[in-house]
């Protein structure tokens, strides 16, 4: 039998299954938080330095790393979009980018919440925070430089574009803003090298998963909604039973 | 017609857009005047002492040509896009690659090389001493060409768009973020008594990387565009 690989390219396709696929995402990713902050504040132990501040962590460090990874998926997507004009591959691609720079501003904001007690300040220009502010602004560029263009089709590309422009630059940002850091500053305080209690370590590792799974869904519902905004004129879509009501 | 070879085809861009701008003096002093004003508001807003002054110039310099050379980014393009100069560009058998990269050209001749020639006096305004204007200058040299060339790519995306100013900054301020760091550590190196050395490579590269890569990708940049 024949599998054609490409039927889920296909928005009219893809709208049904991400359908189906979201609660298989969204509910694991509700479960996972639940578990993985009640082992984080309640069974992982208290740091013995940072005493119970260091808790925030569990949230702090998954967001980080899931906003720096949809950054590169978004820009996987647009690339792919642009390259070879697949329609859904661009729609991902806005889909996932809210999402990023939620993660972005979560992460900033528990960094600021974490630094006020650790180093005594609500920000410092510790490298890493300045290379989160600046993915921030990435990702802010991407997502108003899509609303500005009405066209969509013009919007995918130009975003794409952009997108790709940005994630080459990623790196070079990155090396410069710690290299300006090490230029300006002492050594910031770092994580002292004791090693991770197991709970610590399964909290994050779990809420990690939930992130995933929550950036999943959420890609895959806002996903649904462009393609009905996008696809609005055609016969499918008003022969939908969510739209024939 | 006799064929144009690529260098003839970038030096009758370049030299169509310094014309045109001749002609329209205004836009070009309007971006210098903004400059020295940003710079001298600095003192202003922080006050006089000349030990304070000394140490923030370069970066205060180096921040007010970012923000210069992005509020003349949106004229880069527009002036052709609405009077079809640039279709007749893209119809045009010639490479629009090398078209733009005379474009480019053009725009920092007119918006950077002035702001590199007007530092030194700036520099003074701040008390900088002698050494660290001469590398100032070297590295708005260097710099200001690479914050045209990832600007053209900026300006080529938003063009024709309404706003369209306030986003170019938005989309092309992240990504001169390293020239920043470089251009404004190039000076602060030799105010410190170090070698600038490494700073003026690093900027030197980025100018090289941006040159190759540029031009091309705000070519591809005005075709989605122009579609």
């Amino acid at each position: 039998m024949a599998i054609n690989w490409f039927k889920y390219s296909a928005p009219s396709t893809f709208y049904g299954l991400a359908g189906k696929l979201t609660p298989w995402f969204a509910w694991p990713a509700a479960l996972l938080f639940a578990v993985g902050l009640y082992i984080g504040f309640f069974v992982a132990p208290t740091d013995a330095i940072q005493s119970e501040a260091y808790r925030i962590i569990f949230i702090h460090v998954p967001a980080s790393i899931l906003s720096m990874f949809l950054y590169l998926i978004m820009a996987g997507y647009a690339a792919l979009g642009l390259i070879f004009k697949t329609r859904l591959s661009s729609m991902m691609a806005s889909a996932l980018a809210p999402t990023g720079a939620l993660f972005a501003l979560i992460s900033l904001w528990t960094g600021a919440l974490w630094g006020k007690p650790m180093w005594g300040a609500w920000w410092v220009w510790d490298a890493r925070l300045t290379s989160e502010l600046i993915l921030l602004f990435l990702y802010l560029g991407f997502i108003a430089l899509q609303a500005s263009i009405e066209d969509p089709r013009r919007a995918d590309k130009a975003s794409a574009l952009l997108a790709i422009v940005g994630s080459v630059n990623v790196p070079i940002i990155y090396y410069s803003v710690q290299w300006w850091n090490t230029l300006h500053q002492g050594a910031t305080i770092k994580m002292t090298g004791t090693s991770m209690h197991v709970a610590m370590q399964q909290s994050m590792f779990t809420v990690l998963v939930a992130c995933w799974l929550y950036a999943i869904a959420m890609g895959l519902s806002r996903v649904r909604s462009i393609i009905l905004e996008r696809e609005a004129n055609t016969q499918w879509v008003k022969e939908l039973p969510e739209v024939k009501q | 017609m006799s064929r144009l070879s690529v260098f003839g085809l970038l030096g009758l861009v370049i030299k169509r857009d310094l014309l045109l701008a001749m002609r329209r003096r205004a836009d070009v002093l309007t971006t210098l005047i903004f400059f020295v004003m940003v710079v001298s508001l600095f003192p202003l807003g922080v006050g006089p002492e000349p030990d304070m002054l000394r140490k923030m110039a370069g970066g205060v310099l180096w921040v007010a040509a970012l923000l210069s050379s992005m509020l003349s980014l949106p004229r880069m393009f527009s002036a052709d896009h609405i009077d079809g100069t640039l279709e007749q560009m893209m119809l045009a058998p010639q490479s629009l690659t090398v078209m733009v990269l005379g474009k480019i050209v053009a725009h920092w001749m007119l918006s950077g090389l002035p702001l590199v020639l007007i530092a030194p006096v700036l520099g003074l305004q701040f008390d900088m001493p002698a050494d660290a204007i001469g590398i100032l200058m070297l590295a708005l040299l260097l710099g200001t060409p690479v914050l045209s060339m990832i600007g053209a790519v900026g300006a080529a995306l938003t063009l024709g768009l309404r706003g369209g100013g306030v986003l170019v900054s938005l989309l092309v301020l992240p990504l001169t973020i390293p020239v920043l760091i470089f251009g404004a550590g190039a000076v602060e190196a030799v105010s410190g008594g170090m070698d600038a050395a490494s700073n003026l490579s690093l900027l030197g590269a980025f100018l090289l990387f941006a040159l190759v890569f540029s031009p091309f990708v705000a070519a591809q940049a005005l075709r989605i565009s122009m579609e």
